[in-house]
């Protein structure tokens, strides 16, 4: 069993809903990301490595990672500043295919995991194009945390999810990150699916913006990553936002 | 020669989210029982007669050829309906996408060619249709900007990035994976994910199967070189496929060498390594992190990092061979075919004419068929007319006379 799952798995056998923010590499600053990487109200930190063509984000997470990159953070300089981190939740990294084919899929996953890196959600490379990395990323102790859409067909929920060893990210809704005003009715829809083929902990993402989103999203989930609203806070405001915003979805979930 | 996975040998494939497979494998599934069914081939047929205006002629200029020192042949695929072309993919495309029963169409578009294209077809089967455009090219390519808005689509500019048709396309696929159970994107090059680059080729290899015929009329023999600039690679790969087998048939793609030197450029073939950009695997600029770089050239039809994974694995096999053309080159080959024939390119196909002008003396001596005092013949394809670089073109003689 990978760290990650591990931990995941004490929370949800206490009992509790599983609370895994996003946040954008070294923003608003290096020091205050690295500040919060270390918050006791997540159980993990999903950390998004800056890219160039960010596909799947819409404009706050996309203009977040443009400001890193346009202060001098790359996404190999994203996982120095995780791997320089106090002690604190296991993150996993957020990151797209190319910057791991450019180093080379077994180089990047050493690097990763050296950097105390807890596992990889790469969005843009599907299950058919995934095996060697995930052969990879098993190598070195990381743990995959695949992800399932609306549109995926019962067969490849389920064998999507037979290669998890994380957690499994259900997209909660069509459409890139960005805040949202409701919870997509397909959320509950997507988190059955998974259900019905999974043991492991299923998380809705995507379009999950409110601690009250969180609160109705965990009704079916096991816990909710939550995106651009913290990346927002983390871009406009900075660190005491973020956290009282940590702290509104936890308590939320725990209500 | 694409295989099951969709790769021309190590490139290509499907680098697309989760939430886009469905519509991919959807995609594939259509696209195969359409392109082997002789009704749809018909519809494409006349409608390849009668909206496009096909078969482009193949055009001898005799003027230009003195200049140059080969015969020179031209494609003229600038006198296709709407003057590039770029229509011969969106017609087949649209028809594929009235098949489907989708409802709404969208597209990037760099030059404004491809958009100009989509919303022409759009307009003719009565469909919306919705275009992505990066600012940059809104601005240097204004006349496609008004005509897609006569044509009644809705323009969509893009700020992101370098604002230009990278920046457009990874905007279509936002747009795709939000609305993807209603939308068909029609992509304007040989690029994406499998099956896109096969789609585009196949409908794009009217050209070269036209030009072939065409040639052996008029000349009685096959061309030594067939020439074709290379921006995303659809007219370049859809001129070649009618040369495949004649393996005495040169095959050069020139791709935009932008400033020159060690300036910005477009040259992802020559000068670029493998990446996965835009859902394939092919040859692309980024830096040593593995981001994308921002590519460079005069001409917006070639401003792109990328190239079609076939293009990437005709050169690795050698079958093709690609160099480039810089801005001033393509200015001073745009401006000498105007002069010679009465003809104004645009400025994608002035860096394959930058080559002929070039290398043109050079090429019978390529010859093995011929003696060698004879002159070579060229085949090059003419993806389009100029009208809608003259405003750039015009500024660019303004700054230098200044
Ligand atoms: C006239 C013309 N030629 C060439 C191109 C480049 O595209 P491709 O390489 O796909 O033919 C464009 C693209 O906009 C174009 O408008």
């Amino acid at each position: 069993m990978t760290a990650l799952l591990h931990h995941l798995e004490a929370v949800r056998s206490a009992g509790r809903k599983i609370f895994v923010p996003y946040l954008m590499a070294g923003i608003p600053d290096r020091v205050t990301f690295s500040d919060l990487l270390a918050s006791d109200q997540a159980d993990a930190i999903e950390v998004g490595l800056p890219f160039s063509d960010p596909l799947m984000d819409g404009p706050v997470i996309a203009e977040a990672g443009e400001r890193a990159i346009a202060g001098g953070i790359g996404p190999l300089d994203a996982i120095d500043l995780v791997a320089q981190a106090p002690a604190g939740p296991p993150r996993p990294v957020m990151t797209y295919y190319n910057p791991i084919h450019h180093l080379g899929e077994d180089e990047f996953c050493r690097r990763v995991a050296t950097g105390g890196i807890a596992g990889l959600i790469v969005p843009d490379l599907p299950l058919e194009e995934s095996g060697s990395l995930r052969a990879a990323a098993a190598a070195h102790g990381l743990a995959w945390v695949p992800l399932v859409a609306p549109t995926s067909s019962p067969q490849r929920v389920m064998s999507i999810a037979a290669t998890a060893t994380g957690f499994v990210y259900a997209v909660s809704t069509l459409g890139v990150t960005g805040v949202r005003d409701s919870l997509s009715e397909r959320s509950s829809r997507v988190v059955e699916a998974c259900r019905a083929v999974t043991d492991l902990p299923i998380l809705v993402g995507i379009g999950v913006s409110t601690p009250e989103q969180a609160h109705e999203a965990a009704s079916t989930a096991d816990g909710v990553v939550i995106g651009s609203a913290v990346v927002k806070r983390q871009v406009e405001e900075g660190h005491a936002a973020v956290e009282s915003f940590f702290t509104a979805v936890r308590t939320a979930l725990d209500a | 020669m694409v295989d099951e996975h969709g790769r021309y040998g190590e490139f290509g494939g499907r680098y697309v989210p989760e939430a886009l497979m469905g519509a991919v494998l959807e995609l594939e599934k259509a696209w195969t029982e359409a392109w082997s069914d002789p009704g749809f081939r018909r519809e494409l047929d006349a409608l390849l007669a009668a909206v496009v205006g096909r078969p482009t002629p193949l055009y001898e200029a005799k003027r230009l050829s003195e200049r140059v020192g080969a015969r020179v042949l031209l494609k003229r695929e600038d006198l296709a309906h709407t003057g590039a072309h770029k229509i011969n993919n969106t017609i087949g495309q649209v028809l594929l996408a009235k098949r489907m029963g989708k409802t709404r169409i969208i597209a990037e578009t760099g030059a404004g060619q491809h958009g100009v294209a989509t919303a022409t077809a759009a307009a003719y089967f009565g469909l919306p249709c919705v275009v992505f455009m990066g600012s940059t090219d809104v601005e240097r390519q204004h006349l496609n900007v008004v005509r897609m808005e006569l044509l009644g689509a809705e323009l969509v500019p893009v700020d992101a990035g370098s604002a230009t048709l990278k920046d457009a396309v990874n905007e279509a696929l936002r747009d795709w994976v939000t609305n993807v159970e209603d939308t068909y994107y029609v992509i304007g090059s040989v690029v994406g994910p499998h099956p896109y680059p096969e789609i585009v080729a196949s409908l794009q290899q009217v050209i070269g199967e036209e030009a072939r015929r065409q040639c052996l009329q008029l000349t009685g023999e096959l061309p030594d070189e067939v020439v074709a600039c290379v921006g995303g690679g659809s007219n370049a790969i859809g001129l070649f496929r009618g040369f495949y087998d004649d393996d005495e048939v040169r095959l050069v793609g020139i791709e935009a060498g932008g400033e020159g030197g060690e300036g910005a450029h477009g040259a992802s073939i020559t000068r670029g390594t493998p990446g996965i950009l835009h859902g394939a695997r092919s040859l692309l600029l980024q830096d040593d992190e593995g981001l994308i770089a921002h590519a460079h050239s005069i001409s917006a039809g070639l401003d792109y990092p990328g190239v079609g994974p076939e293009h990437a694995w005709l050169a690795r096999s050698g079958r093709a061979h690609y160099e480039s053309a810089t801005d001033a080159e393509a200015l001073a080959a745009f401006a000498a075919l105007a002069e010679t024939e009465g003809i104004i390119p645009a400025l994608e196909p002035s860096h394959a004419l930058a080559y002929l002008l070039r290398s043109g003396e050079g090429i019978r001596s390529r010859s093995s068929r011929r003696p060698a005092e004879q002159k070579g013949t060229v085949l090059l394809g003419l993806s389009g007319r100029g009208d809608k670089d003259v405003e750039t073109v015009a500024k660019v003689r303004a700054a230098a006379t200044s």
